[in-house]
């Protein structure tokens, strides 16, 4: 579609309000993987209603969003279980060791010429890239 | 009571940029990782648009104090070590493989079926598991 790009730019605009949002009102940085990892393991214990109330925003807005349009986007999303659960693994223990995700470290840590941020984002771009070119493109698993 | 309202304004903003930026849907953040098939720019524009209003914030916390109370973060640690590098190894390779990453996955919960609530499930239980795994890591790399 030649929209898409209007709909990324705009909905980009609204991940960077809301990281804003959470460092100029909190202090606090915007990382999906940090805030919700930090609730699960008891490392964000100290602060888990601010990290309970910004997951449950991610979560019922949206929701919300396709219950009174009725409209849901597609997400084409694998219905390989194997896939799904390895993905899920993977994704969860990789954001925890390195401490961040794409909005941790590649919004909140890019936008403020984090150094740590700028590897990081590059070094699981470079895996994803490599992940699709072995799986797809060469083996046609994916 | 106010840092709770502010970090449900945040999460709601997150998840609906998410979710109309395109982000949710797992076709086109496959498609910006295959370089070498049907590339798709779109991830680009996201990620664009969330750095401008984000790099402003940065700049807007010199010599303020955060509006709910408390201070702004510490600035940024320089260091590469083995942990950034093996961990985001590990994310990127999930990330490629069913085209999710944490925030999208829970904005997308209310509309990705089972196979998003499978995902979520999967990727909390390797966050419960990381901080042992990552001790592991540590003492390998110290017997080593």
């Amino acid at each position: 579609m030649e929209a898409d790009w209007i709909w990324g730019l705009g909905g980009g605009l609204l991940i960077g309000l809301g990281g804003a949002v959470f460092l100029l009102g909190n202090g606090r940085i915007m990382g999906a993987s940090g805030i919700l990892g930090g609730l699960l393991d008891g490392s964000g214990r100290s602060n888990a209603a601010e990290r309970i109330a910004f997951i449950g925003g991610v979560v019922l807005v949206p929701f919300l969003i396709a219950l009174s349009t009725g409209h849901a986007p597609d997400t084409r999303v694998t219905s390989n279980a194997a896939v799904l659960i390895g993905a899920g693994l993977l994704v969860g223990i990789g954001t925890r060791i390195a401490n961040g995700c794409t909005s941790g470290h590649g919004v909140c840590g890019i936008s403020r010429l984090s150094l740590r941020g700028i590897a990081a984002t590059a070094v699981f771009m470079l895996a994803g890239i490599l992940t699709l070119a072995v799986l797809r493109q060469i083996l046609g698993v994916i | 009571m106010l840092r709770i309202l502010l970090a449900l304004f945040a999460g709601g903003l997150f998840g609906t940029g998410l979710m109309f930026s395109g982000m949710t849907d797992t076709a086109k953040v496959q498609g910006w990782l295959d370089i070498f098939g049907i590339w798709d720019p779109t991830l680009a524009f996201v990620m664009g648009g969330a750095l401008l209003p984000m790099a402003l914030a940065w700049r807007l916390t010199q010599g303020r104090r955060p509006a709910a109370g408390g201070s702004f973060p510490a600035p940024p640690h320089t260091e590469l070590d083995r942990r950034l590098v093996l961990g985001s190894v590990l994310f990127g390779a999930g990330w490629g493989l069913a085209g999710l990453c944490p925030g999208p996955a829970m904005a997308s919960l209310s509309y990705n079926g089972w196979q998003g609530m499978l995902f979520f499930a999967a990727m909390a239980c390797g966050m419960l598991a990381a901080p042992r795994l990552s001790r592991h890591l540590d003492r390998a790399v110290a017997n080593a």
